[in-house]
């Protein structure tokens, strides 16, 4: 059964000619379970694929369904956001300032009036590897690896099945970024979770991912295994470049054959 | 002779809980080459290319027992004369130009301004210089982008304009703190080639602060690999693979590859022994 699905999914900004088209006829589903990884250059709409779906971007047509149950406009119901939870990129911006780890776990989980409070919060922390001394800490008092932790104790926290990951490393320092991606792919198989996740490091969503989907101004151009892209068999010219350009710099007196 | 010598460099900033040291007796020289500092955040390598221009702010200090641009020592010099080494002999393009530029002034009026404040040019031979140094950057329309406000550029046009400000003044050295980090891969390597073009062609030398070692080792010649305020390790860049200091073996094993997939990605382990190590010299 697919989890997810989108089909010619457009999303548009303003008007008129101000009219901005960030997503244009995206078209793919992800089964239950997996993950599914959506890569591009800044700008080329991966981001606003995962915001029309929460119901962050308004103007959007075509067809998005969770478990086979479309979704319309941009309002959700409380169910669908205790299905569908997301993790942000920056986990110095995601975090209330003023609200203690305590108080963040908390109000999510009464928000979707999950009880035994107590005990869920402490259980929420030691799964994402977070001891309990953590529990009454400010954001200000952890590191960026530490906050994004708390970010993905809180998406845990309604218990949902789907979790969409906006560049959820990208902020972290590399040895960082391996716990994190450790934990995701650890909380993965202990709650059957399925992940759509976007990123522009390919090395990052080679790791995570089955599936990726290669984005270019707003259209998906290519559909590819994680197997044909680490073989480099790429089948349209722009994920050749980005593949080629994830390997590293290439110096001029390279490009010119000297 | 190098273009910069540097011994024993300390920054230090008092806090509440005593003084802490952000950089911890770092020794270096660079020459006309491209030399990689890379590092974590909080390794101090930022804080040691800012300190070559003297540019942290009481209360936090600066000592070394020499810093030398060309056998002449930055310590002592006067905050005008550094006034005019800022700029002129050293530059430094910083991460996002978002910060870096001035909002509110026209991006060819910002570069106009810094070259006739280090050479006294006329306005019109700066005029002409700051177009040229635009299509120096591989910007198409100078003319157009010499009128328009930064917000008016996207981060990849931003950064090329705050290189072509930097080298404006044809600098002796470059100092780029994560100068694509905030870039796409297509943008990132035109930016390299445009910084690697300088060096070859003008015998610039450039320091190149980055936490990604995959692009250190393919861009620079030489590389220092700072932790917690020292230098751990250094070595030619092409060898950085080779490396054998546990904490850059702990980096490198850390990113995941396409190349060689794992079921998990190795998890650095720090030793504090690593804390009590001396730096390592980067002198040549």
């Amino acid at each position: 059964m697919s989890r997810l699905e989108f089909e010619g999914l457009n999303v548009w900004f303003g008007d008129g000619p101000d009219r901005v088209d960030a997503v244009k006829g995206a078209t793919f589903e992800v089964p239950s379970g997996a993950s599914f990884g959506l890569v591009g250059e800044s700008g080329s709409g991966k981001s606003t694929i995962l915001r029309a779906l929460v119901g962050l971007a308004r103007h959007w047509s075509g067809r998005m369904a969770v478990a086979e149950a479309p979704v319309t406009g941009f309002k959700r119901s409380k169910a669908f956001y205790k299905d569908v939870q997301m993790v942000f990129q920056d986990p110095y911006a995601s975090l209330h300032p003023r609200q203690t780890v305590d108080a963040v776990l908390a109000e999510t989980l009464k928000l979707h009036g999950i009880g035994d409070v107590e005990n869920r919060i402490e259980q929420l922390l030691l799964d994402v590897g977070l001891g309990p001394k953590f529990r009454f800490r400010y954001p200000h008092q952890l590191s960026g690896g530490q906050r994004q932790r708390v970010a993905i104790a809180r998406a845990l926290a309604p218990e949902p099945s789907v979790i969409l990951l906006d560049e959820p490393t990208s902020a972290l320092d590399v040895s960082v970024q391996a716990e994190v991606l450790n934990l995701l792919v650890d909380l993965r198989k202990a709650h059957q979770l399925t992940y759509l996740m976007v990123s522009h490091d390919l090395a990052v969503v080679g790791h995570m991912c089955e599936r990726i989907a290669v984005m270019q101004a707003g259209e998906i151009v290519e559909i590819m295994s994680v197997e044909d892209m680490r073989e480099m068999k790429a089948a349209h010219p722009y994920t050749r470049q980005l593949l080629q350009a994830s390997l590293g710099y290439v110096g001029e007196e390279m490009h010119g054959g000297a | 002779m190098s273009l910069l010598d540097v011994e024993n460099l300390r920054v230090t900033f008092p806090t509440r809980r005593g003084e802490f040291e952000a950089v911890r007796g770092v020794s270096f020289s660079l020459g006309q080459e491209r030399l990689g500092i890379v590092g974590e955040s909080g390794s101090g390598k930022s804080m040691t290319g800012r300190a070559i221009l003297r540019l942290i702010r009481p209360p936090g200090r600066v000592e070394a027992d020499r810093m030398e641009l060309e056998g002449r020592d930055l310590l002592s010099m006067s905050e005008r004369d550094m006034q005019r080494v800022r700029g002129q002999q050293i530059s430094m393009v910083m991460q996002d130009p978002k910060f870096s530029l001035n909002p509110v002034m026209r991006i060819g009026a910002q570069i106009i301004e810094i070259y006739r404040f280090h050479t006294g040019a006329s306005k019109r031979a700066a005029r002409a210089k700051a177009i040229e140094m635009l299509e120096a950057v591989s910007i198409r329309d100078p003319e157009r982008v010499m009128r328009a406000y930064p917000h008016e550029m996207s981060g990849g046009m931003g950064q090329r304009i705050m290189i072509a400000m930097m080298l404006v003044t044809e600098p002796k050295i470059l100092i780029a703190d994560e100068p694509t980090s905030a870039l796409d891969v297509s943008v990132q390597t035109q930016v390299l080639q445009i910084m690697d073009k300088l060096v070859r062609e003008r015998g610039m030398g450039l320091i190149f602060i980055s936490h990604d070692l995959n692009l250190v080792a393919q861009f620079c010649d030489r590389v220092l690999i700072m932790y917690a305020g020292k230098i751990v390790e250094t070595c030619a860049a092409d060898k950085l693979h080779e490396a054998t200091h546990p904490y850059t073996r702990g980096l490198l094993n850390s990113l995941p590859r396409l190349d060689a997939p794992r079921e998990r990605l190795e998890v650095l382990v720090r030793d504090e022994a690593w804390l009590g190590e001396t730096s390592v010299s980067g002198r040549q």
